[in-house]
């Protein structure tokens, strides 16, 4: 990807997808930090889109900033009376260096390792050729997948409902 | 100047790092919960890239599986976020430094 567009719209999202992920470590009050794990995941559907994945970038938008989140925030409002003060526990320090030592493990042996790029263009397009693997190739999983789907869905009404 | 992959795993394992922390660290569960999430969204970015730049064009096997992740995902945070209006039904907090229940 040469083009200067891509470029520019890779270093936005990436700094727009990391940034909105600090702040939701930084920001002190958990509703705020729910808005912020939203743009990230916005931030994220923009970088499949420069990765020309455009089926999975829609599912993102659709599942992760539109449901997921939604489910967040409900979780939260329906906790009143729990602390939305987003503090740490006493892992902090612990688990600070820890995700700095994966950072830069996975980020070296990313940048060490010679990963065999082909070099070739985008896909045209994705959503076609997703539908046929998953009803070709991938058909028992994604019947396995609307089983957990309804498995979730029971247990959590299950679990939620009041009697 | 061009981006590569190794751009985009970079962008991956620094998202990987910071889900990790909120996970380890957040005092609330719903905190965790987000941090989960972090690090769900880093490994599908990782898939996707991979799918780019390494596998054969008429491959989509990538792109099948990170639709797969988003499904266990969105499966799986119905359920924690269920099991924490559970407790806080029971217990008044989702404080994990609070429900100590199992501690010796």
């Amino acid at each position: 990807m040469d083009d200067v567009g891509s470029v520019v719209a890779f270093w936005m999202l990436s700094v727009m997808t990391l940034g909105a992920a600090v702040m939701v470590v930084a920001v002190r009050n958990l509703i705020y930090a729910v808005l912020f794990l939203i743009l990230s995941f916005i931030g994220v559907a923009g970088l499949y889109l420069t990765l020309s994945a455009d089926f999975v970038a829609i599912a993102q938008v659709l599942i992760y900033a539109g449901a997921v989140s939604v489910l967040i925030l409900f979780a939260v409002l329906l906790t009143p009376r729990a602390a939305r003060d987003n503090a740490e526990t006493f892992l902090q320090v612990p688990g600070l260096v820890l995700a700095t030592l994966v950072a830069v493990t996975i980020g070296a042996i990313a940048l060490v390792t010679d990963w065999n790029e082909a070099t070739r263009g985008a896909f045209p397009e994705t959503a076609g050729a997703i539908g046929e693997a998953l009803l070709d190739k991938y058909v028992l999983p994604f019947e396995i997948a609307s089983v957990i789907l309804l498995a979730a869905m029971i247990g959590a009404i299950v679990l939620v409902r009041e009697d | 100047m061009s981006v590569e992959l190794g751009h985009y795993l970079m962008v991956g394992a620094i998202l990987f790092s910071i889900g990790l922390y909120v996970a380890l660290a957040k005092r609330n569960a719903v905190g965790i919960l987000m941090g989960i999430e972090l690090m769900f969204n880093a490994v599908n970015l990782t898939l996707i890239s991979f799918s780019r730049f390494v596998s054969p064009p008429t491959d989509v096997s990538g792109h099948v599986f990170v639709v797969f992740v988003i499904t266990v995902a969105a499966a799986e945070a119905a359920l924690a976020l269920a099991l924490a209006v559970v407790v806080y039904r029971n217990r008044e907090t989702i404080d994990i430094d609070r429900i100590n229940l199992m501690r010796w």
